[in-house]
């Protein structure tokens, strides 16, 4: 392969590292040592990746655990434009301002579509088990390239403005990484063995409809739990799902799954487990209440949890 | 029955709800919970390094959907692209929050089910155009919006995004979701054709749609109700009076 991920990871280490270190020299935020350390450490898990003995990275993990958690990420100053001067930017500028915008999206998408088998030579142009993420890797550079000659900003300028970005996100940037890692041990500890166990044994599933709605709604919890409706299928389908609602009442495989991932899906929408798509946006649209995207989505989730039940004891067993 | 099962390492599920519920801070519930699972599943402390450290650097791939596209957002925010965004809608005169909300989710949705999944995501669509266009339709209509409005307006948005790219990316059927239903149920004994999974995911889909369309419509009302007397005053003399029913 030519253009692997770990390219990106690279590039990624480099910017965060020249992140650390426009921290340690910001004088205007008051904790700039623990943050600057932070995102050293952060770019140092890019640089350095897989050959990092996995102890030494477990004890970086927790260092920025507790930098991150006892309030050691604060923001400092970014020399910003102000409301003014961005206006008349924009009014300069016009319309064209969108095309480096739309580029990220874009070129993912040509990228992702088009790109996947490609070949020079005998190598593979990019990655096929990344290239979604090289794709969006190429986007982000494209775009950063095209907004330069643009606006006549410099990449240096491009990071302090990541800098700005991720300062005001503080400790949820990095939420849904750690979710992840305890979402792998969840699983190697058998955390949800335990939990098939009790709803198997503990619940009557001797109706039609109610073994239905546990089925869905057990998705909808466990997705909770886990913050991953990917997590919470083979657990209920193994569990509920194939030796009830297929086993003993012999409905149909296909409308359980896609619905039961479905009700999973409205699990995602109300828990903060699911930190990149509830608590990471909040932080990123600069909401004081870190739960206002969860708030949003619960008067959605709900009533479409309750459609699923109902969709499925009707399509399932025609 | 079961006796071989451990219920213990739920203590970690236990400590994460209540964390929560407490509201400390999620980080720090989040490692808390992790090695407390992994001591009840009795590793020693020495491993359950080693599985966060491993778990920390295979799963690095997760920030970077979020971080790499920084660097372009903030310089463009710079030179105006959030402004920019909110003049361009304030000239489409019949643009209101919930309409361009309901017409976002519909083209998430569709663009999500024919697997074009990266069209949109919050780093990328929703912070530096969707939320910019939600705010500006709303404050080209009634001025000023309010702060507690301003952050419904954004959560909403983010919402929008979310729900469009659930219940739209199970209907396509090169999904991963699609194939890990395939490969569990296989497991299970039970064969399935991938495209009758896509195709039952339509009726859901649409619920979806139907019903968070339905909540934006009715923000739009709410919205109305909460600021629409403030308009004859603000702007009466501009004309606008007439366009807001």
């Amino acid at each position: 392969m030519i253009f692997k991920l770990d390219h990106f990871y690279i590039l990624l280490g480099l910017v965060l590292a020249i992140v650390a270190g426009m921290s340690f020299r910001d004088r205007a935020n008051p904790r700039r040592f623990t943050t600057g350390s932070f995102w050293a450490l952060y770019a140092v898990v890019y640089l350095v990746g897989e050959r990092l003995p996995p102890v030494l990275a477990g004890v970086i993990v927790i260092v920025m655990v507790l930098i991150a958690g006892l309030g050691g990420l604060k923001v400092g100053r970014y020399g910003t434009f102000t409301e003014q001067e961005r206006r008349d930017s924009a009014k300069k500028l016009g319309n064209r301002l969108f095309i480096p915008a739309l580029t990220i999206p874009i070129t993912t998408m040509i990228g992702s579509l088009l790109f996947k088998n490609v070949r020079v030579g005998n190598l593979l142009l990019i990655d096929p088990k990344n290239f979604t993420l090289v794709s969006l890797g190429f986007g982000c550079v494209f775009a950063l390239i095209a907004a330069c000659w643009m606006t006549g900003g410099t990449p240096i300028q491009a990071i302090r403005e990541s800098r700005r970005l991720i300062d005001s996100m503080g400790w949820a940037v990095l939420l849904p990484h750690l979710l992840a890692v305890l979402g792998l041990l969840f699983t190697a500890a058998g955390v949800g063995k335990a939990v098939a166990f009790l709803t198997t044994s503990y619940l009557p599933m001797d109706s039609r409809f109610i073994s239905v709605a546990v089925y869905c709604i057990g998705m909808a919890l466990f997705t909770m739990i886990m913050g991953n409706a990917f997590a919470a299928f083979p657990v209920i389908t193994g569990g509920v799902g194939v030796p009830v609602l297929v086993g003993v009442f012999h409905g149909n495989p296909a409308v359980m799954a896609s619905i039961g991932m479905f009700s999973g899906y409205c699990g995602t929408l109300m828990t903060p487990m699911a930190a990149n798509f509830n608590i990471v946006p909040a932080a990123l649209l600069e909401l004081p209440d870190k739960n206002a995207v969860i708030k949003a989505q619960v008067l959605t989730a709900l009533p479409l949890l309750a459609a699923n039940v109902c969709l499925m004891y009707f399509l399932m067993f025609r | 029955m079961h006796a071989d099962v451990n219920l213990w390492p739920l203590i970690g599920v236990a400590i994460i709800v209540v964390g929560f519920l407490l509201r400390a801070n999620p980080v720090i519930v989040v490692v808390v919970a992790a090695v407390i699972t992994g001591l009840t599943a009795s590793m020693p402390l020495k491993q359950i390094l080693t599985v966060l450290g491993s778990g920390f650097i295979t799963t690095r791939n997760i920030p970077l959907i979020l971080l790499l596209p920084l660097a372009v957002i903030g310089l463009l925010e710079r030179y105006g692209l959030k402004e920019l965004a909110q003049t361009s809608i304030a000239r489409i005169k019949s643009a209101t929050a919930g309409r361009v909300l309901i017409i976002y989710l519909l083209i998430r949705e569709i663009s999500a089910a024919f697997g074009l999944t990266s069209l949109g995501g919050h780093p990328q669509m929703v912070r530096p155009l969707i939320a910019p266009m939600v705010e500006g339709a709303t404050e080209n209509r009634y001025g000023v919006i309010p702060d507690r409005l301003l952050y419904r307006l954004r959560a909403m948005s983010a919402a929008t995004d979310n729900v469009g790219l659930f219940f739209g990316e199970d209907i396509f059927v090169a999904f991963g979701a699609i194939v890990l239903m395939q490969t569990i149920l296989r497991g299970e004994g039970i064969e399935v054709n991938p495209v009758h999974m896509a195709l039952w995911g339509i009726p859901t889909a649409t619920c979806a749609f139907v019903i968070h369309a339905f909540r934006l419509s009715r923000m739009d009302v709410q919205i109305e109700r909460e600021l629409g007397q403030r308009v004859p005053e603000a702007s009466a003399s501009a004309g606008v009076k007439e366009e807001i029913r």
